[in-house]
């Protein structure tokens, strides 16, 4: 049976993995390969790394990492953060990720998406939506969830899947840093009307936050920081839970 | 011993790669025919799209190459597909080393089971074999894929999702894993470890 998955994710600055509460204040949780290589002992399905830093110049040391922790752990991860052209993705493929994500660039230059998508596969470009709402609906935002667009979450959702998106990781930043839970309606309305994977991220407090992102949320797969780097939760004991509580998980 | 790790115009080679380093093989991407034929071992990654790839592998003579082989063989995820007879991914006709024909998924209920199938699933109905030897519980491994191996007599393992697929197939000095083992932890670093072993 497919298990839901379980996905820390590491915020990358200056090679060095940071959290910001609502992606304001950073806080050090340590060396980005060690982490890596602890999730993967412990268990997690996934990573993700998100340099919060990219700029052109960091490219390279970006590349670098990717390179390290590819050799370091045996399990799939994702890098994203300022990720814009097919070049781009081809360094961070090259040095070792097996997907690569994209957010603000997808918003102001859809075609990427589709660029990516023939160039590399579908299984390698996730697409990541930072989604706010606005008076009672959903927008896209960018920019750390700052800038808000006129995009419509679940429409932009059903066209980044038409152009070839191959999973979206869905941050709701009403929900980000809040500990209070995940976004589970909108959540759930986007997996139900896609036939891609979505990762829900942004809310994860507690335990049974992530039993119901994947039961009222219908998520895939569930993404956290913070609640994981800080020992909150550990994973094992995350996963024992889930799997009491009757959901499929590798343990 | 030598590894040739068989390259063409697939991605994700280098976790394979950086795999078997991780078990201390020596292992080489190359195009080369000599340094194929001469190796010990030779693994043969993919990842992408089937008509594509046969195009790129019978443009270079690799389709013929591939069928030639003596040593131990082992196809992964798209490598897997692209030695079975037929795919319906592009209508392509494949090297045929297997008897087997690939389909795409098509769910009954597509909010209940999305395609691709993506994540962790479980390895069953295992066979007697030694590349299965010794696996640890419980055997799951990391998926990426919209089309699947019908079930044959070369199966040597199954996974299920929507219906039963395979999920390992050996013929002869040819094994194939659907799944990517160099991305899935133990289990598959186990896998790996066991071809290398044959």
């Amino acid at each position: 049976m497919l298990t839901k998955r379980i996905i820390p994710c590491l915020d990358i600055k200056d090679g060095r993995t940071v959290k910001g509460v609502n992606f304001v204040q950073l806080r050090d949780a340590g060396d980005p390969v060690e982490l890596a290589k602890i999730y993967s002992d412990e268990g997690a399905d996934e990573l993700v790394f998100l340099d919060i830093t990219a700029t052109v110049d960091k490219r390279k040391t970006l590349a670098e990492l990717v390179t390290k922790v590819a050799k370091a752990i045996n399990i799939p991860f994702t890098v994203g953060g300022g990720i814009s052209t097919v070049e781009d993705v081809k360094v961070l493929l090259g040095a070792g990720a097996d997907k690569i994500s994209i957010n603000s660039a997808a918003v102001y230059n859809p075609k990427v998406v589709d660029e990516m998508a023939r160039e590399f596969g579908s299984q390698c470009v996730v697409v990541a939506i930072d989604t706010r709402s606005v008076d009672g609906i959903d927008f896209v935002h960018t920019h750390g969830g700052r800038k808000p667009t006129l995009l419509k979450t679940q429409e932009w959702a059903k066209e980044v899947a038409d152009r070839g998106a191959g999973e979206i990781l869905l941050t709701s930043m009403d929900h980000d840093g809040t500990k209070a839970g995940f976004a589970n309606e909108i959540t759930s309305e986007i997996s139900s009307a896609l036939s891609i994977p979505v990762i829900a991220s942004g809310g994860a407090g507690n335990m049974p936050h992530f039993k119901d992102v994947f039961t009222f949320g219908k998520a895939d797969a569930a993404l956290a920081a913070s609640i994981f780097h800080f020992k909150e939760i550990g994973i094992p004991e995350l996963k024992e839970y889930l799997s009491i509580e009757g959901l499929a998980i590798r343990k | 011993m030598k590894i040739a790790v068989i390259k063409y115009n697939a991605g994700n080679v280098q976790s394979v790669l950086y795999a078997l380093e991780r078990l201390g093989a020596e292992a080489e991407l190359t195009d080369d025919p000599e340094k194929i034929l001469q190796a010990d071992k030779v693994i043969f990654p993919g990842q992408g799209e089937a008509s594509t790839a046969m195009s790129y592998l019978k443009a270079r003579k690799l389709d013929q190459l591939i069928r030639e082989i003596k040593q131990p063989f082992l196809g992964v995820c798209l490598g897997l597909q692209l030695l079975c007879e037929h795919s319906e991914e592009n209508n392509t006709d494949c090297l045929g080393i297997f008897p087997v024909k690939v389909k795409r998924f098509i769910p009954e209920n597509s909010q209940e089971f999305k395609v691709p199938h993506v994540g962790w699933n479980e390895l069953e109905n295992l066979a007697d074999n030694p590349l299965l030897k010794n696996l640890p519980d419980p055997k799951f491994l990391y998926y990426v894929h919209s089309y699947y191996a019908e079930i044959s007599e070369v199966t040597i393992a199954t996974t299920h999702y929507i219906h039963d697929f395979t999920a390992i197939l050996h013929q002869g000095n040819y094994w194939a894993i659907q799944a990517h083992p160099e991305k899935s932890s133990t289990v598959g670093e186990k896998l790996l470890s066991n071809f290398l072993n044959i």
